[in-house]
């Protein structure tokens, strides 16, 4: 059991900006906690000896040179804006009313 | 809400400060740090992005070379460690000006870390250094801009909707964080302004960034705490942000001790908060409460390689780093004669690297001070230009001054032929040609224009011989204007003198 609590769904939820009714949230709390008992399984080997692997390709220092490249048009770039003026990306008030 | 403040002396009689400093500073390559868009400052809103910066599905970056090459540097010219393997992260967030809804940066694995520097205060001892210790310098990129519309003019609070260009998206920016500074007590805010000064001019040394804090290539947050006694633990920090000028820096400084003394004294407890810096008004507001938003849920970025700079790169960079700012201007200092005084005028104005490039093609280091911080700063200052978008040169001012010492121009006339350069008319000797600049030396012209002017004004000889030697000063520049600038006026004064039979 990693325990994950309604109130761990609630917080993720947040920061992840879902609406997650009440009344759900025990059912994806134990989804969660099954998926991460699954992953879990792995810390009963023994890796004293294996270094941490975040990328799958064993490869560094992969570099651009700093030439400009070819951009997007203004027009290109907001096509896909649900809202858009004077050239730029509309979006809604970003701050609540205090 | 305006707070309640302690007068400040009073405050560091009670409390003992703390500080930390966190600077941004936005490069200046040519491409952004995961994508080849332009960087230029000022283009058409929207025009300098891709599906990168953009934060499109199924875009991926690629790491532009420039920018780690500089956060090594910047990192080296910090007395830091480079790391010898980091990644990048990503911080979690989400925001309009940041498409992707995380900002590709370093967490753990900062690629330069445990550095310092030092910089120097006026003090009642007199001149000390303060040893600021680095933790780390860490690459990230830029967010987009924001402007905000409806309710109170361009502020985010109350603002009906927003407006977002993210030309500015993916700029490279490095991070530099200070660990607690302690042991500044009362001069917490010159040490602070002092750090961000030398920083300033470390980066512009290293030509990493246009460092323009009007701009905003560089920006700084300020963290404070105070404690009781320099044994006692830390208190609690506020941080305050957009703190965009050296001045503001020392303020900020100065208003958080005085704000957090006011709370701690009358049992208050100092909040863990963001403030927000206000330049117009010199105080901070709160802004938002730091606990709730620091969950950035940062995990390793798949999308990007680590980073393993090899050690024979790393000396490489360390080997053609610049002199510290700050030994140099000592070392100059001494070999042109100047004093403090002189030498911050010089920085001041950013003439330096012209009267060092004037001085290393043969110009005494007088004269070329001289032209730099006066007459061409002027120009500049006339034609709201940078002095080295001047197209004057080394060899300009060297042919000056020697045709100057030859006694052939004089300073109008040197003026007028770096007028000339300035127009564009050619080198000095064939402005002087064309312009047809040139001391009269005979006295036959001189002394027919001396004639003119004293026929011109019948009296002046008189009070001339009578003993009012002033009066002759009328006359000189009657001949000064006859001969276009073109006479040398002390000779003009000895002829007139001759003439009328009086000695100065």
């Amino acid at each position: 059991m990693s325990g994950i609590s309604q109130e761990d769904v609630a917080h993720l939820a947040r920061l992840a900006h879902i609406d997650i009714p009440a009344d759900q949230l025990g059912h994806y709390a134990k989804q969660l906690d099954a998926i991460l008992n699954a992953v879990a399984e792995v810390s009963s080997l023994d890796t004293a000896n294996v270094a941490a692997m975040s990328h799958p390709v064993p490869m560094t220092n992969v570099f651009r040179e700093d030439i400009p490249g070819v951009s997007l048009t203004a027009e290109q770039a907001l096509s896909g804006a649900p809202a858009v003026e004077d050239e730029r990306f509309r979006v809604p008030r970003i701050l609540d009313e205090e | 809400m305006v707070e309640a403040t302690m007068n400040y002396d009073e405050a560091i009689s009670k409390f003992d400060p703390v500080l930390g400093l966190e600077v941004h500073v936005e490069l200046g390559t040519n491409t952004k740090m995961f994508c080849g868009c332009s960087t230029v400052f000022g283009a058409p809103p929207n025009t300098q992005v891709c599906p990168v910066c953009l934060g499109l599905p199924g875009a991926l970056p690629a790491l532009n070379k420039i920018g780690v090459e500089s956060a090594i540097r910047i990192g080296l010219a910090l007395n830091c460690e480079i790391a010898e393997w980091c990644r990048f992260a990503r911080k979690n967030y989400f925001y309009p000006d940041m498409p992707k809804n995380f900002q590709t940066s370093q967490y753990d694995e900062p690629i330069a870390f445990e550095g310092y520097l030092d910089v120097e205060i006026d003090t009642d001892e007199g001149r000390k250094t303060f040893r600021v210790p680095i933790e780390r310098a860490h690459m990230e990129e830029d967010t987009g801009k924001n402007s905000h519309v409806g309710g109170a003019t361009g502020r985010i609070h109350g603002a009906d909707y927003s407006l977002v260009d993210y030309n500015r998206a993916g700029i490279p920016l490095i991070e530099i964080v200070t660990k607690p500074i302690t042991g500044t007590g009362k001069y917490a805010p010159e040490v602070a302004k002092a750090y961000v000064a030398a920083l300033r001019d470390i980066l512009r040394g290293l030509g990493v960034s246009d460092v323009k804090m009007e701009q905003g290539s560089l920006r700084c947050d300020v963290n404070l705490s105070l404690r009781e006694t320099p044994e006692s633990k830390l208190g609690t920090r506020s941080e305050t942000k957009n703190v965009n000028s050296l001045r503001s820096v020392e303020r900020a400084v100065r208003y958080e001790v005085s704000r957090h003394a006011a709370r701690l004294a009358a049992g208050d407890t100092v909040v863990q908060e963001t403030r927000h810096w206000h330049e117009d008004t010199g105080i901070s507001t709160s802004g938002r409460a730091k606990s709730d938003a620091e969950d950035y849920r940062y995990f390793p970025e798949p999308d990007l390689l680590p980073i393993a700079p090899s050690r024979e790169w790393v000396e490489e960079l360390r080997a053609a780093l610049p002199e510290n700012p700050a030994v140099r201007r000592a070392r100059l200092v001494a070999d042109w004669g100047l004093s403090e005084i002189d030498m911050n005028t010089v920085v001041n104005s950013g003439a330096l690297d012209l009267i060092v490039e004037a001085v290393d093609a043969g110009v005494d280091p007088a004269a070329a001070r001289k032209w730099w911080t006066g007459e061409l700063s002027r120009i500049a200052n006339d034609r709201g230009i940078e002095l080295e978008e001047l197209p004057v040169t080394p060899a300009h001012l060297k042919r000056l001054e020697e045709l100057i010492s030859a006694g052939s121009l004089n300073d109008k006339l040197a003026r007028q032929a770096l007028e000339g350069v300035i127009v564009g008319e050619g080198d000095i000797d064939e402005i002087v040609k064309a312009r047809g600049l040139a001391v009269v030396s005979d006295d036959g012209p001189l002394l027919a224009a001396i004639d003119e002017a004293l026929a011109a004004d019948p009296a002046v000889a008189e009070t001339i011989k009578s003993g009012k030697l002033a009066a002759a000063g009328s006359v000189v520049g009657a001949v000064m204007k006859a001969t276009r600038g073109q006479a040398d006026a002390a000779r003009v004064r000895e002829l007139l003198f001759e003439k009328l039979g009086v000695s100065e």
